[in-house]
């Protein structure tokens, strides 16, 4: 059983719209972690929203990499617009390390060392090495998968290296729709870049009341935070090298020191829970899809 | 263009056959495809008998194998494969780039197609699609617009098959995870969304409450219709009302782009619905047909019989049109 001590912790996309500044003063301060191994950084979720962060990004790969972070550049995950296929074959012509999340990225990466995100659909250990054979490093598997079918992923291409989603709001669908500026009485076209007025997500609760969804531009996310803190020992041991932590608004410097912690045995997971909820109280938890159950779960250690 | 019709039963399949479909889709009665309901799909029997019954009145089968290999179970999706390749299946419709690969490698004469599940929405992805697997058609999600589609077929070496009627995904196939969050069982992996194992109907103050999984997914109140909860079309808190966060309870409708559809290169049409009953295809596939064949002037009056369909629900061109969005 590989020991928790190795899996690595990566800082994985701003998922909202962060003002810019906010967004390179967030990853300056990622920089001088000493707890984050990896990060991958750029717009994911809506084309429109890239000239915010754009201005900040050389500066941002510069300070990270000096800083020793091994740096990959995310692609966008819906890719429709001419503008949106074009800006997806720079970034792969780039001398950047690339995360794909389409299959346009696939292609375009095809051949050269690349990451897979969680956007590409890997339900099995034949599309991961399919995927391996093609120049694909690590693969950020997608949330819903349990740790069943994590295993065996992992046992069916065990020479490249996997990730998962340990922190933060889940991604769980993309639209052509924007949902977001929908809420405001705008339309994608003209969305005055509304959801930039909820740097943590917009809730969506039930006509009962019942905290239920996140909408995050054109991306619905889960309502709950995923936190696996006591599945660390398990993840290592199915082969998974690398956790990921979303950028939720709070300190996640904090966050990757909580989850280094318990990866190190410093902290016990119970413990570790109670320490999170001091620093992120910004939504409920959840690791249901680990355990075989819905998403919105908590199955208690 | 070609009109594809669903049927989620052998019955359904003549039916469609008889009232004019060039090709009928249809799945096994198991989690490999994505309508995996209580009471629908085919035996490896029945599928050879519809196979056999369309290729004597020369109608198409398109086997949809749709969802995504659960790790470990690979071997249902593969013998699946082999089993609609030795039914004489016209086209196997495939999601799993893996599913792609095996039968790519297989079945190298086999005609493949991607499935709206696998979300190839622009042109290097659906050439990812050719290039890798050889497909030969593409069954593009509902998230372009007809001007994108047109700019998507001249970029590509692949037929282009696009829904037409029926329902209506708010969120891009294959890449929507929120009825397992809620439920524990999604499309990508159990072919399910919204199951009505964890449907429940109840009253309360007068109003009938729908609701999945013990969430609240509307409230209808009296002399409104209550309808299923579909968990992306329900009333939601959002932003300080009460709305349709996502979208209505609408479904799809797109015959007043047809032309368009057909300039911009569209090969063939699809028609959703392989839970509805063989009567509703049946007329859907008559109506559609006629109005596809029927001068300008005389099509307005098929579409409006077709339309009495819709339930008395609304009906949209969500994403075809630029303004859905």
């Amino acid at each position: 059983m590989a020991d928790p001590k190795s899996l690595k912790i990566t800082m994985g996309p701003v998922p909202y719209l962060w003002d810019g500044e906010k967004w390179r003063d967030f990853y300056y301060r990622i920089a001088e972690s000493g707890h984050v191994d990896a990060v991958t950084l750029g717009e994911v979720v809506c084309s429109k929203r890239d000239h915010f962060t754009r201005p900040f990004l050389d500066a941002v790969v510069q300070r990270l990499t000096d800083a020793g972070k091994s740096v990959a550049l995310a692609s966008l995950a819906l890719v429709t617009q001419e503008r949106e296929a074009k800006a997806t074959r720079q970034l792969a012509a780039s001398e950047a390390l690339v995360e794909a999340n389409d299959l346009s990225a696939l292609r375009l990466l095809s051949g050269r060392p690349h990451l897979v995100g969680p956007f590409v659909n890997v339900y099995n250990g034949a599309t991961a090495r399919l995927l391996a054979k093609r120049g694909a490093t690590r693969i950020c598997l997608g949330p819903e998968l349990p740790a069943a079918s994590i295993a065996a992923i992992i046992a069916g291409a065990p020479e490249i290296e996997y990730e998962i989603f340990a922190f933060g709001r889940l991604p769980l669908a993309i639209s052509a729709r924007c949902a977001h500026a929908r809420a405001k009485g705008h339309s994608k076209d003209n969305c005055q870049f509304v959801c930039g007025e909820e740097p943590d997500g917009l809730d969506v609760d039930t006509l009962d009341g019942q905290p239920f969804l996140t909408v995050n531009g054109v991306q619905t996310m889960s309502r709950h935070c995923q936190v696996l803190l006591a599945d660390l020992p398990e993840l290592a041991g199915m082969g998974v090298t690398h956790l990921r932590l979303s950028p939720q608004v709070c300190d996640m410097v904090a966050v990757a020191q909580i989850y280094a912690e318990t990866r190190d045995g410093l902290l016990e997971p119970g413990e570790a829970v109670e320490r999170l909820q001091g620093v992120y109280a910004g939504a409920p938890y959840a690791n249901g899809f680990l355990h075989g159950r819905a998403g919105m779960e908590w199955i208690a250690a | 263009m070609e009109l594809i019709c669903p049927a989620g039963t052998p019955a359904a399949y003549r039916e469609a056959v008889e009232a004019g479909a060039d090709a009928v889709y249809c799945g096994f009665r198991d989690e490999t495809n994505a309508r995996n309901f209580p009471g629908l799909n085919f035996s490896r029997e029945e599928m050879r008998e519809a196979v056999a019954h369309g290729r004597a009145r020369n109608v198409h089968t398109y086997v949809a194998l749709n969802t995504f290999m659960r790790a470990g179970a690979e071997d249902l999706w593969y013998r699946a494969a082999d089993d609609a390749v030795a039914a004489g299946a016209h086209a196997l419709i495939l999601a799993d780039m893996a599913l792609m690969d095996y039968v790519a490698t297989i079945y190298p004469d086999q005609r493949l197609h991607v499935s709206v599940q696998a979300s190839a929405a622009n042109a290097d992805a659906v050439n990812f699609m050719v290039e890798s697997f050889g497909a030969k058609r593409l069954v593009l999600p509902r998230v372009l617009t007809v001007a994108e589609i047109a700019a998507l077929a001249r970029q590509v070496d692949c037929e282009l098959e696009v829904f037409a009627f029926g329902g209506l995904c708010v969120m891009a196939e294959g890449r929507c995870s929120l009825s397992s969050y809620v439920t524990g069982q999604s499309p990508n992996m159990q072919g399910v969304c919204s199951p009505a194992s964890h449907v429940r109907y109840r009253e309360d103050d007068g109003d009938m409450v729908s609701e999945l999984a013990g969430f609240t997914i509307n409230r209808f109140g009296e002399g409104e219709a209550a309808g299923y909860p579909t968990l992306c079309k329900g009333r939601f808190h959002i932003a300080e009302s009460a709305a349709y966060a996502f979208e209505d309870p609408v479904s799809l409708d797109v015959m007043d782009q047809l032309d368009a559809l057909r300039a911009a290169g569209v090969t063939a049409l699809k028609i959703e619905g392989r839970q509805r009953g063989k009567a509703y295809v049946a007329e859907v596939v008559s109506r559609l047909r006629h109005a596809l064949s029927a001068p300008p002037e005389e099509r307005q009056a098929h579409l409006a019989q077709l339309r009495r369909l819709s339930e008395g629900q609304r009906t949209t061109a969500g994403a075809y049109e630029k303004k859905w969005r």
